[in-house]
């Protein structure tokens, strides 16, 4: 039997985590030796899972559309739960994302924890397990307990280690998330159940479901379910209200991995699980889904505009951006899906480098609001300068990774709906106008406030920090075939069965479209425009 | 070898952006200068192995690397010269080259870092800009059109530590991100209706159909990508940026707002000429707006009194001749005009600057005057400019200008060649009503204190460099490096319009819009005529500024007193921008602040949130209330549940 690489994703962290159990003080230390300590051991126990997910990318076959590396192991067979788990293209990278930002933020937390420094390495650990937990997860029991798993350590992080406000953004954060994720359950137990039906016995295996013939009726209550949980999570406008709390409480380490891996489990969750299991509903639904996604994108960009806040506003860009995400999905052809999976990893860069260095910002001056700051470029060149770099990262600069996503969500959505692509084009405007008057409010003019006019510029270990996520923002902007090729294959099964399941009037329309399109894949275009026309 | 063309000046950033702070300013000047002489010396080789193919396949090809693959769209990162994009890179790496060496002396009072920074961002323009002209598809080219945006927004606001021009910068990249909206959803719709982003491909395949006669689908993408050009080369209605731009230094104005990337959608339909050619209601847009335009900026250009805001304003004027001339199907016109307007506008952008470098920063016209004797190399310089843009006989200005004016006659537009004519007066006026405040009469310092009160605030602004003006004693002409590129690009402004001799130019751009130019009959006394009457129009002009401004500017305050509420709305530029703030701007902040954020944010949903939070908690709480610990109590429960089921079957 192989090297079962993908339980190792998930143990490793926990092993980790266990073992910053058994570092102690030792006589004569004020604690600060120890601290150290644990955090150099959890740094290297992230790293080391970082090294992993890259084998498992180096070992990865691009050309499969399977599920690869899959372990399956009873774990309550009477009631046919199983441990499986297994990647494929659109998980691989979601997987790499999570090992790759882990390490960054644990280094940037590495002095803006003070306290108990030992329980936050821990949470951070079983986090990152949790995590890759959910996106291997082939097993929907295994996935829910890996879903509300990855709450807790979240939880603690904002509640201890938060701003002032953290308590409440804590609790808040929790109850809304679980109040979506009990629906869930509640239909994960009720697929189970429609398969005893069928079968005669239980079965909580994902491939089985995918094969499972749900009533029509039924899906659309059981989409409503997921699909709750999941736009809870996204955040699908308008439940996004948890996100801004969350984020401006919790500490930089907390929104890294929040806006950079816990965000994309709502899509995620949507494209793995949400949309192929009840493809009907799902076709039912999109249109919704990409109006609210395309409202989102508008709101989020409005309301990030005016934020005196730069972790608010940042914030409210996140619901900008996966409203990007959404939309790209429920467009359900291959530019659109792989764009939005694109997308996904995008967010996670150059977001997570946002909070990055918002949080190296409020680590010198304790206080994020944009009217503090003013005239930083004289005084702190080369932080300005990677600033810079991941705000245009953000805007969706082509050559930087951003463009690459937002393109092919529009080419996605536009052969769908081209009503829709365009008023998410707007998007695109608003993105530069918060961006860049947030930029010019922090960095330029003069200096007006004394304490700005000393802050030291970017120390070895921000270099650290923030230099990987710039080189990960241009290799992803301009080799982004190195990310597509391998996501291509699983995006196109998916689809494949996706329009398979849903109904025949879509299939009928495809005909007119494939010919013009040339593209057997990309057949869902939900109206004739009059180009398709003129092109016969 | 197509690839180095921009990968140099990209070299050269490379270098000046990493290690820009530990070299010194010679150092830094030198490999930016080298970066882009080397860029064109790659690019005249290009040209010449181009022109060495024969006619018909005059076309070289690069293709680095698959760039962006997702089901049928397969975008590669390849570079296409053609004649087209040949007379491009020869403007932006020549004229680029001229304005680098100029800006090694004009930029030299900024510090070691700042010289720097300025010379990678310079470099990085030209990397962009070239990339945008060789790019064989829409995606590349995409790339160097936000590219060349990115470089804008940072050399205005190379000052970052003033507002104006902070704020000048995020302006003009705002106002062009609504440009790209339309461009990136033409260049969608282009994919959508031909499959391809490749210009010869989609070229290809739109010359299969016919011209549209009602507004279809080619109209709608060729309007889109158009209103991408109205953002990117300051038309109306995304003009108001460029203006503000003059925030930049002015070797930047020169070479950017003026001479190439302001010109990128002029390109962009030539690029294009065969799509837009079957999208003849476009084209009446673009041709209407373009003169429209040319005669808007031209009337502004008249009272302004900030010297690079009227030059601002005369390339606004210019750009528009250019898209009246792609408007009317005069492909080789408009890029005839882009290349002489490169020539003389760089020449008077700099010219400009030398000014404004003598006088250590001072803009205002109305605080200078008699410069010649101090300046004769700037005077003489600019004054070829001035003439070649007023369209004087025998100049480069005049050779595109008619031709431009010709073919709207020829193409039967008789009112838009009235108003290009009218704006061809314009220009000889405002240009010369330049040349004689800046160069001619007594230099004096006070003259702004009257004049100022019709000053609004947005064009007195304060000047290039933070040194107070000087006093007229001891000014110098331009040093060596500055007084090279004005004498070049002044051979340039006499000479360049002499390509178009004998149709030589207009044959040579031929194969790149082909095969749908539109041919015009043409009348050759009809076009002798018109060619007098452009030469009459260009000396009246001159003739008015002359008595105005040069004999009696009474007459000049007279007029502008006589219509008092005229000269108002021209000084403030028709209010554009106080409109767009009125109904655009303040409209959208107010309501993303005080009804989206405020009350649909705060107050709706997450009010509703914690509204389902504090219900639940309420009924907790009244639950809690209920666990009494009376036994008594209890049992009544059980029983009063008891009764009340019982009762249900009953009565059912």
């Amino acid at each position: 039997m192989s090297f079962p690489i993908l339980t190792s994703l998930v143990a490793l962290p926990i092993v980790g985590a266990v073992l910053l159990l058994f570092v102690r003080a030792r006589p004569g230390d004020d604690g600060e030796q120890t601290a150290r300590m644990t955090r150099r051991i959890a740094l290297v126990v992230s790293a080391l899972v970082f090294v992993e997910t890259l084998l498992l990318w180096a070992r990865f076959n691009p050309a499969s559309a399977d599920f690869q590396f899959v372990e399956r192991h009873a774990w309550i067979p009477s009631f046919g739960i199983s441990y499986a788990v297994g990647v494929d293209g659109i998980s691989l990278f979601l997987l790499v994302l999570t090992g790759f930002l882990t390490p960054i933020a644990l280094l940037s937390s590495w002095e803006s924890v003070h306290t108990q420094t030992k329980a936050f390495c821990m949470f951070v650990l079983l986090l990152e397990s949790a995590m890759m937990g959910v996106f291997v997860s082939l097993d929907l029991f295994l996935f829910y307990v890996f879903w509300d798993a990855m709450l807790v350590p979240m939880y603690f992080l904002i509640g201890i280690w938060g701003y002032d406000r953290r308590i409440y953004a804590a609790i808040k954060f929790m109850l809304y998330t679980m109040a979506g994720s009990v629906l869930m359950l509640l239909a994960i137990l009720g697929l189970a159940v429609l398969h005893y039906n069928a079968t005669g016995s239980y079965s909580f295996d994902l491939l089985k479901m995918y094969a499972l013939n749900v009533p029509r009726p039924v899906q659309f209550w059981f989409f409503l379910a997921f699909g709750l949980a999941f736009a809870i999570k996204v955040p699908l406008f308008p439940f996004h209200t948890w996100l801004p709390d969350a984020h401006v409480e919790a500490p930089t380490a907390g929104s890294v991995i929040l806006a950079g891996v816990l965000l994309k489990m709502g899509t995620y969750g949507l494209l793995r699980f949400a949309f192929p299991l009840f493809p009907q509903a799902a076709e039912f639904f999109a249109p919704a889904l990409a109006v609210l996604a395309v409202v989102g994108i508008i709101y989020g960009a409005l309301v990030a505009m005016v934020q005196p806040d730069m972790k608010k506003l940042v914030a409210y860009s996140s619901v900008s951006h996966l409203g990007f995400v959404v939309l790209g999905l429920t467009a359900m052809n291959t530019q659109g899906v792989q764009g939005a999976v694109y997308q996904m990893l995008n967010h996670g860069v150059s977001t997570g480098g946002l909070f990055l260095i918002v949080g190296m910002l409020s680590d010198r001056r304790h206080t994020r609001l944009i009217a503090e700051f003013g005239g930083l470029k004289k005084v702190m060149p080369h932080l300005v300068a990677v600033f810079l770099i991941v705000t245009l990262s953000s805007i969706g600069l082509p050559g930087l990774n951003g463009f690459v996503g937002e393109f092919l969500i529009l080419l996605g959505a536009f052969r769908w709906d081209p009503t829709l692509a365009a008023f998410a084009a707007t998007g695109v405007i608003l993105s530069a106008t918060y961006m860049l008057w947030m930029f010019q409010r922090v960095n330029y003019g003069t200096v007006t406030n004394e304490k700005n006019a000393h802050l030291p510029d970017l120390r070895p270990r921000e270099w650290f920090v923030i230099v990987p996520i710039i080189a990960v923002a241009i290799l992803m902007g301009v080799l982004p075939n190195l990310f597509l090729a391998p996501i291509a294959p699983s995006v196109e099964k998916l689809l494949n069965q996706f329009h398979q399941s849903t109904t025949t009037r879509i299939e009928a329309k495809a005909g007119a479209v494939g010919r013009v399109l040339s593209d057997p894949a990309d057949r869902r275009v939900r109206k004739d425009p009059p180009y398709v026309e003129s092109a016969r | 070898m197509l690839l180095l063309i921009p990968l140099l000046p990209l070299v050269g950033f490379l270098i000046n952006a990493s290690f820009g702070r530990r070299i010194s300013k010679g150092a830094s000047g030198a490999v930016a200068c080298a970066a882009i002489l080397a860029s064109f010396a790659v690019s005249v080789l290009a040209v010449s192995q181009l022109v060495a193919l024969p006619e018909d396949s005059r076309a070289l090809v690069s293709h680095a690397f698959t760039w962006i693959t997702s089901g049928t769209l397969n975008v590669g990162l390849t570079l296409r010269l053609d004649p087209l994009s040949a007379v491009m890179i020869l403007v932006v790496s020549g004229i680029g080259s001229l304005i680098h060496v100029y800006s090694t002396a004009y930029m030299h009072e900024e510090t070691d870092c700042e010289y720097a920074r300025y010379f990678s961002y310079l470099n990085l323009f030209a990397a962009f800009m070239l990339l945008l002209v060789l790019g064989a598809n829409f995606l590349v080219m995409f790339v160097g059109w936000e590219g060349v945006g990115l470089c804008s927004y940072l050399l205005i606001g190379f000052w970052y530590q003033k507002q104006s021009a902070s704020d000048a910068g995020k302006k003009a990249f705002i106002v062009n991100r609504i440009g790209d909206f339309g461009f990136v959803l033409g260049v969608l719709l282009a994919f959508v209706r031909f499959g391809s982003l490749d210009f010869q491909e989609i070229a290809r395949s739109a010359a299969t159909l016919s011209p549209e006669t009602t507004f279809g689908t080619v109209s709608l993408i060729t309007l889109l990508l158009f209103v991408g050009a109205t953002g990117k080369s300051a038309q109306i209605p995304l003009f108001v940026w460029l203006p503000d731009a003059m925030e930049g230094p002015t070797p930047v104005s020169a070479l950017i707002h003026a001479a190439t990337m302001v010109t990128a959608g002029v390109y962009m339909i030539g690029r294009n000429a065969v799509l837009f050619s079957h999208a003849p209601q476009t084209l009446t847009i673009v041709a209407i707006i373009g003169a429209a335009t040319a005669l808007m900026a031209g009337t502004i250009g008249l009272v302004q009194n900030d010297i690079k805001r009227v030059l601002a304003y005369s390339t606004v004027s210019q750009l528009g001749y250019m898209f009246l001339a792609m408007g009317v199907g005069a492909y080789g016109a408009g890029i005839f005009h882009l290349y002489t307007h490169a020539f003389f506008k760089a020449l008077l952008f700099l010219g400009s600057g030398a000014v404004i470098h003598a006088l250590h920063g001072e803009q205002d016209l109305r605080h200078m005057g008699g410069l010649r004797k101090d300046l004769p190399i700037t005077y003489w310089t600019f004054v070829i400019g001035a003439m070649a843009i007023a369209g004087v006989p025998g100049l480069a200005g005049f050779f595109s200008k008619d031709e431009i004016l010709s073919s709207v006659y020829f193409g039967g537009h008789q009112i838009l060649w009235a108003v290009g004519l009218l704006t061809a007066l314009l220009t000889a006026i405002y240009m010369f009503r330049l040349v004689f405040l800046a160069f001619h009469g007594e230099r004096s310092e006070n003259v702004a204190a009257d004049a100022s009160s019709h000053q609004p605030p947005a064009t007195s602004h304060s000047s290039d460099s933070p040194q107070p003006p000087a006093t007229s004693h001891h000014l110098h002409d331009a040093p060596p490096a500055m007084a090279f590129a004005l004498i070049v690009l002044a051979i340039g402004s006499v000479f360049a319009g002499y390509v178009s001799r004998g149709g030589w130019l207009d044959h040579f751009l031929e194969p790149s819009f082909a095969p749908q130019t539109l041919e015009h009959a043409v009348d050759g006394g009809m076009e002798t005529t018109l060619m007098v009457i452009a030469s009459v129009t260009a000396t009246a002009g001159i003739l008015i500024a002359v008595f105005y401004f040069l004999r009696s500017r009474t007459a000049a305050d007279g007029i502008a007193n006589t219509f008092a509420a005229l000269h108002r709305v021209l000084l403030n530029k028709y209010y554009v921008d106080e409109a767009y703030d009125a109904t655009i701007v303040q409209p959208i902040h107010i309501v993303s602040k005080d009804a989206l954020w405020k009350i649909v944010d705060a107050r709706i949903l997450d009010g509703a949130v914690n509204g389902a939070g504090e219900t639940v908690g309420g009924l907790s709480e009244a639950l809690r209330r209920v666990q009494t610990g009376s036994v008594r109590a209890y049992a009544g429960s059980v029983f009063f549940g008891a009764v009340m089921i019982l009762g249900y079957y009953l009565w059912r």
